[in-house]
């Protein structure tokens, strides 16, 4: 064994729909197994929210695009002897298979760790991975890889329809989906081969039963298979679609080991070295199988694996890629056994999608082998009642679990159709169906779901009808605690209150207990830090800890709420490890890093929920809960916590509501004299028209207490205030909504910081280079701030130590500003970490949550720290999902939708504001760009820039008026006509056949939605992978920044190179 | 219903078997799958099952041509929760139904895994169902010669061929028969202490079954018998302490035995460590201290150390502690059938 000396490890970049945070948790894992070989690690990777690029992690970290072009500056700057590719998701290794493709990994010497690149080439293009499994009479499923529309035809002609398209390189089955006829297909294939070289045309498995392996090999042929999962959406449904199980709960021992042998033959004949996926479709009736796919890297389905069984299979791959062999090393969570073993449960998981389509416009709710979800929650229990329940509240969406839901919502109007066609709410249409009576072999006939997991559907229908009948006794409360019901369900069935269900619970005795998760089913001892609560047992399995520090984690990522709220919370946990303090973490999402096993001294993997973080404090007798690192979910919990005698550390809760609930809010800002964007408190939804229409439309509407840490939201209509207010108010019914003028062409401004009892500790400016009215999770933002003068940096601050005093603040918080001409207003105040935390903590190169950790503790935090005078720029860039989002229009609108961001630094602003958007999947132009600006303000104002295109020699398209302005201006401007002409060249021939760079349209009005071109030239740009710019003061950002910085490649220097000038 | 362990303890669960009583020695399998070969298993005869995984009954009961025996031969069976709703094409019964046709009782809705700890902790000891809730007499399953009550009564022969197989069947699972009988096979399979020697065989496999191996002295005596004639010879959980006893070595018994799907098993191949996911269900091990110099340790158990296999330095005697015949459990093993059969043929050439 050669253990390299220095290795290159690529990251997965932003977040987006499918590749989401779970790549921070394997890359972390990987991290720490290089290092603790002593060998150097360089991580890429322009995620900075992520906790893999903290400092004492990696030894150089660079802030970077994921492309060919900065990879290969990077490898000729660090030297790295390998690389390793199967830690960053298809991201990495589609950029590790290009960089062999070109010969730098050759050039540069540096060998590729783990699966070897061939055999990853064979299970990424499809026509080579049939061939390969042929030779071992594996089964696939029936199927041709085709290059060309003509050729898909004839496969399909062949095939018969339906058939499954696939296409070969992608990741969450991007470009994929069922066809049902030949115009479908030719339309799809238009799009698919314009960003994908080779598509698969395959039979449908219609009805089969889905189910995975995980499987790790490792370089002296040990094979083992770590976990294996069922999907309770069958075969059509993608997995990162699908409720999926883990064990598999109706294959039987036959079909178990049948599948498992074929998943072991299979990998190594592939010869891969380290973790894979293997996927498999099973016929329901018959037992016969079809491989579906392999993927030779770290996945969403092994980070479930690893959070499902505790076997940590990413710090295992990592390893085995340095060649070791799997029996040479230890089980690291009992310590005394062998790695080379495969995990007992003794308990059940499930994994549920998370979706925020109604985030989108005109996205359809339809589900299918696309995928659409942003995140994901995982449940433990001891039954599947019991998981299923949990695993519907863990959502966070409003639903109390399979039923019984106290806001009335999810009643399915159309559920048979629901349950045919797969929606998003299929399950709820499910539980519609079962109360109606329709039968579960209807159902089953439906939707192709096992009847096994319907008639457990059918068992909750029935407990519910049972309670309705009669007073709570113990043994309906035990039956129904152990079929998942939560107190809250239970007050709604019986017409009580939870407070008093639970007080009922307790008095009776009826509790929860505490279960280890420790990958042997007990049959070891263990001293695992991994537990969960269950009704299902008699006795706990821990002592309760006492003197712990809980940290309430984020819940599942959705959009608004993201890895970045992950990160403060394992930043709160490590800076509580070095005061010496013992920890507990609560937290329920697979992906995440905080619920690694060597986070937290203690890890629930359970709800957060008031009555199960009141079941675990009363357990554990912690010592102090911080409810301010993982976004909104802990911080709407705090008074409640508070008030049933949770000590909370830092600000009171009742301050952090006086913050939270706007009416409250904006009354204490006129008190204080803070100006604020004049307000009007909601009632109902027609006074909220009237009082829109008196302030003047565009407004600003805040809900309080949020789910999804949605902020503001800006409507210019009565149909989109119409809109976002029903929603707003069914996620959170009982808090107000605040309306508000909103002021048109402001800048917005933020502060983040840390105060202690109420008085300022440290702080950092950012600047949107948006205009106010982009979402702040979806606006660029930059530090130092560029355009923001002296004088107003100082009233924003003079105003924020004016309201952290009001609130007597301890711990983190954040402000946003409006600033516009002389004026500052404060649109609103959290009081707790926001999303921009791990932005300006590694920009400033102090971490804020340490030092709001440090207070929360009561430890004198005061200091002089430097956040302003920055020898550097850096900017954040949003990440966004719309390729994935069929139908949706990619304009900024009136609720966030960016799904994760990236940050780089520079020398200048304008430097770090191309990478940064080239690490968000910008490209720069090189030629063509077309140009569709709404309105005479736009034009106008972008006059300047659109000269300065010229002058670099770009050839410019217009639409129709934009050309004919640029003529007047003497700028050349080629004319391209409306669609609804019919003439050529129009915008969409000219879109999809004239290799267009770079596409600016800017609608009249930020935010409006208008005619039907700026919406087809929109999705058309994401459909066909265009770069696209929608806002004008990015539009001029960027130009300049193309002017200034020459266009080239960028400087590529680590982050260790832009060093805080005073330290 | 109540299950009363032999140190006190008491659970409460309900019913969901036969509603009988039952003594037995408790044990513990960690198997996710698989009820319905383990139940069939003769090897746990005597013993009261308790399933760490808490989900059983899935997929119900198939026909019985699937099972690895005629009947259930666990003593009782005890769960977190039974599945009451089964589903799979396979599926002829509930797991009740077949509970309650074979006499058996089953607890449901008891802290499997608190039991499982107290096993764990403190060895297997006996335990009892009581359909009363009252508490009965312990009785010791052990003291008896389990395998006689599950050996067959005489010998039968199976499948045609040139090549002859003895398999001294001391309680064994019918697929070990399914991965021996192929083409060109003729299976004897006799009672476990029938003096196979006088048989004309090209090779012997000695079975699994219940038990303590020191009870079955007739069979060590036939083992020896047959270490002079000098064919392949492969043993199998029971077999194998078998062959060790004969070989001259001595077994003793596992704090709380070996009952999963997934024990890891090490041998060294050319030098490198291969390690074999296997299925397991054994309450006794080989002590290697005690093992001949011509003997050797073949297979390795990679948690505890603990023997998992033996082999003859030179002689084609091969035995193993797990069950290459899987049936609950992994096939990674299934090789040592085709290589047992291998070692026949060319004995067979040779002579």
């Amino acid at each position: 064994m050669i253990k390299p000396k220095k290795i290159l490890l690529l990251g997965s970049g932003g977040l987006r729909i499918g590749q989401a945070g779970e790549f921070d948790y394997s890359g972390s894992q990987a991290i720490k197994a290089f290092k603790e070989e002593g060998i150097a690690v360089v991580l890429m990777n322009p995620n900075i929210a992520t906790v893999q690029t903290d400092k004492g992690l990696a030894d150089e970290v660079y802030f970077l695009p994921l492309t060919l072009e900065y990879a290969t500056e990077v490898i000729k700057r660090e030297k790295p002897d390998a690389i390793s590719l199967s830690f960053g998701g298809q991201t990495a290794l589609n950029l590790g298979l290009l960089l062999e493709e070109k010969g730098v990994l050759k050039k540069y010497g540096v060998a590729v760790l783990g699966t070897p690149v061939s055999v990853i080439r064979d299970t990424e293009d499809r026509d080579l991975f049939k061939q390969r499994l042929n030779e071992i009479q594996v089964k696939t499923a029936k199927s041709f890889a085709v290059t060309t529309v003509e050729d898909a035809l004839k496969a399909a002609q062949e095939l018969g329809y339906p058939i499954m398209a696939r296409s070969g390189f992608a990741l969450g089955g991007e470009g994929s989906g069922l066809v049902r006829d030949k115009e479908a297909l030719s339309h799809k294939l238009g799009e698919v081969f314009h960003t994908n070289k080779q598509v698969l045309i395959e039979e449908y498995l219609e009805g089969w039963k889905e189910v995975e392996y995980e499987v790790v090999r490792d370089k002296d042929d040990n094979c083992i298979t770590v976990c294996n999962m069922e999907n309770l959406d069958p075969m059509g449904v993608h997995t990162g679609e699908s409720i999926v199980v883990a064990p598999s709960q109706t294959l039987t021992n036959e079909e178990y080991h049948m599948l498992r042998e074929v998943a072991i033959k299979t990998i190594r004949h592939l010869g891969i070295v380290g973790e894979c996926n293997i996927q498999y479709a099973l016929h329901p009736k018959t037992g016969d199988y079809r491989v579906i796919e392999v993927n030779a890297r770290l996945s969403r389905s092994s980070a479930l694996a690893s959070k499902a069984t505790g076997y940590p299979l990413a710090f295992v791959a990592a390893k085995l890629a340095l060649g070791y062999s799997l029996p040479s090393l230890p089980n690291s969570v009992t310590k005394v056994t062998s790695a080379c073993f495969e995990p007992a449960l003794d308990y059940l998981v499930i994994k549920m999608p998370r979706w925020d389509l109604n985030k989108f416009e005109n996205a359809n709710k339809l589900i299918g082998t696309e995928m659409k979800s942003v995140g994901e929650i995982m449940a433990i229990g001891r039954s599947f009642e019991e998981v299923f329940q949990k695993g519907l509240r863990m959502l966070s969406i409003g639903a109390d679990g399979f039923t019984a839901h106290a806001s009335g919502n999810f009643k399915i109007e159309e559920y048979l159709k629901e349950i045919k066609t797969p929606t998003t709410t299929r399950i709820f249409a499910i539980a519609e169906a079962l109360k109606k009576g329709v039968s579960i072999e209807k159902i089953h006939q439906l939707s192709g779901i096992d009847l096994w997991f319907l008639a457990k559907m059918q068992n909750l229908i029935a407990l519910e009808r049972k309670l309705k009948r009669g007073a709570l006794t113990k043994a309906t409360l035990v039956q129904a605690k152990r079929a998942g019901f939560s107190d809250k369900q239970l007050a709604t069935i019986t017409k009580s209150k939870e407070s008093s269900v639970r007080a009922k619970r307790i008095r009776l005795g009826v509790r929860p207990v505490i279960k280890q998760i420790d990958t042997l089913a007990g049959e070891f001892p263990a001293q695992t830090n991994y537990l969960y609560l269950t009704y299902h047992g008699s006795e706990n399995d821990v002592e309760p800890s006492k003197k712990s520090i809980m940290v309430l984690g984020s819940g599942p990522y959705c959009i608004g709420s993201s890895v970045e709220f992950d990160w403060s919370s394992v930043e709160a946990l490590k800076t509580l490890r070095a005061e010496g303090r013992e920890t507990i973490m609560v937290n329920y999402n697979p992906e995440t890093v905080s619920t690694d096993y060597d986070m937290s001294d203690r890890l629930y993997f359970d709800e957060l929920s008031l009555e199960r973080v009141l079941d675990i404090t009363e357990f554990e007798k912690s010592a102090g809960t911080i409810v301010s690192t993982g976004g909104q979910i802990p911080n709407n919990l705090a008074l409640a916590l508070s008030e049933n005698g949770v000590k909370v550390l830092g600000t009171a809760p009742r301050d952090i509501n006086r913050a939270e609930d706007r009416h409250v809010f904006s009354a204490l800002l006129d008190r204080l004299d803070v100006d604020q964007p004049a307000w009007v408190e909601l009632g109902s939804l027609t006074q909220a028209a009237k009082a829109a229409k008196e302030l003047g439309y565009p407004v600003l509407i805040r809900p309080s207490f949020v789910l999804s840490g949605a902020a503001m939201s800006v409507a210019f209509d009565e149909v989109s205030l119409v809109k976002f207010l029903k929603r707003a108010t069914a996620v959170s019914s009982d808090h107000p909504v605040v309306i508000s003028k909103f002021i048109e062409n402001a800048r917005e401004i933020e502060i983040d910081g840390v105060a202690q009892n109420g008085d300022l500790v440290v702080y950092a400016i950012t600047e949107h280079v948006e205009n106010a009215g982009t979402h702040s999770g979806d606006a660029t933002v930059v530090t130092p701030p560029q355009r923001t003068y002296l004088e107003t940096i100082r009233r924003a601050k003079g105003i924020t130590k004016k309201i952290i005093k009001e609130l007597k603040i301890t711990g983190p918080f954040n402000i946003q500003f409006l600033a516009k001409h002389n004026t500052i207003q404060v649109i609103e105040c959290n009081v707790r970490a926001s999303r921009s935390f791990p932005f300006v903590s590694k920009v400033t190169g102090h971490n804020f949550i340490e030092v709001a950790t440090k207070a929360l503790l009561g430890k004198n935090v005061k200091g002089n720290y430097q956040t302003l005078e920055l020898d550097y720029v850096a900017v954040k860039s949003p990440q966004f999902s719309h390729g994935r989002i069929k139908g949706a229009d990619p304009l900024l609108y009136v609720e966030m939708a960016s799904t994760g961001e990236v940050a780089c630094f520079g020398d200048s602003y304008h430097e770090a504001l191309l990478k940064s958007m080239i690490s968000a999947g910008f490209r720069l132009p090189k030629k063509n760009i077309l140009v569709s600006l709404g309105g005479e303000e736009n034009k106008v104002k972008l006059l300047p820039s659109l000269q300065l295109l010229s002058e670099m020699g770009f050839t410019l398209y217009g639409s129709e008026g934009t050309t004919d302005f640029m003529e007047e201006n003497s700028i050349a401007c080629k004319k391209v006509h409306k669609i609804t002409t019919g003439q050529e060249p129009n915008i969409l021939s000219l879109i999809e056949h004239g290799n267009i760079d770079l596409i600016i349209n800017i609608p009249t009005r930020p935010l409006a939605r208008e005619n039907e071109d700026g919406f087809v030239i929109r999705r058309k740009a994401v459909d066909l992978n265009i770069p696209l710019i929608t806002n004008r003061q990015l539009a001029e950002a960027c130009i300049i920044a193309l002017k200034e910085t020459g266009g080239g490649t960028l400087s590529c220097k680590p982050w260790s190179a832009y060093k805080p000038s005073d330290s | 219903m109540k299950f009363y362990l032999e140190d006190g303890a008491v659970f409460e669960g309900e019913s969901f078997g036969a509603n009988v009583s039952a003594t037995g020695e408790a044990v513990f399998t960690t198997g996710m799958v698989g009820y319905v070969e383990s139940l069939s298993d003769p090897s746990y005869t005597g013993q009261i099952l308790v399933c760490t995984y808490p989900l059983v009954g899935n997929y119900g009961v198939p026909d019985e041509k699937f099972f690895e025996s005629a009947k259930i031969h666990a003593a009782g069976l005890i769960v977190s929760e039974y599945s009451e709703n089964y589903s799979h094409h396979s599926a002829k019964q509930s797991l009740a139904a077949w509970l309650k046709k074979n006499k058996v009782p089953a607890i449901t809705g008891v802290d499997t895994r608190a039991i499982t700890k107290i096993l764990r902790e403190r060895g297997v000891m006996l335990g009892q169902i009581s359909a009363t809730g009252k508490k009965g007499k312990f009785v010791d399953p052990n003291k008896d010669n389990l395998v006689a009550k599950v050996s067959p009564a005489k010998k039968t022969v199976h499948g045609k061929g040139d090549t002859t197989i003895v398999l001294v069947d001391c309680g064994a699972k019918e697929n070990i028969a399914r991965s021996l009988l192929r083409e060109n096979v003729r299976l004897i399979r006799v009672p476990w202490n029938y003096d196979f020697t006088q048989e004309e065989y090209d090779g012997v496999v000695i079975s699994n079954g219940p038990g303590d191996p020191s009870v079955c002295g007739e069979a060590v005596e036939n083992i020896r018998k047959a270490f002079a004639i000098d064919k392949p010879m492969l043993g199998i959980c029971l077999g194998t302490q078998l062959m060790a006893l004969a070989a001259g070595a001595s077994t003793y018994k596992l704090k709380y035995g070996h009952r999963s799907q997934n024990q890891p098993c090490s041998t060294t191949v050319g030098g490198v460590v291969r390690s074999y996911i296997t299925s397991q269900n054994h309450g006794y091990a080989i002590d290697p201290n005690t093992l001949p110099s011509d003997w050797k340790v073949w297979f390795t158990n990679a948690n505890d150390g603990s023997v998992e296999g033996i082999r003859h330095k030179t002689k084609k005697w091969r035995s193993v502690q797990f069950h290459p015949e899987a049936a609950p459990g992994p096939t990674d093993t299934r090789f040592l059938f085709d290589d047992f059969l291998k070692d026949v043929a060319k004995a067979k050439k040779s002579s």
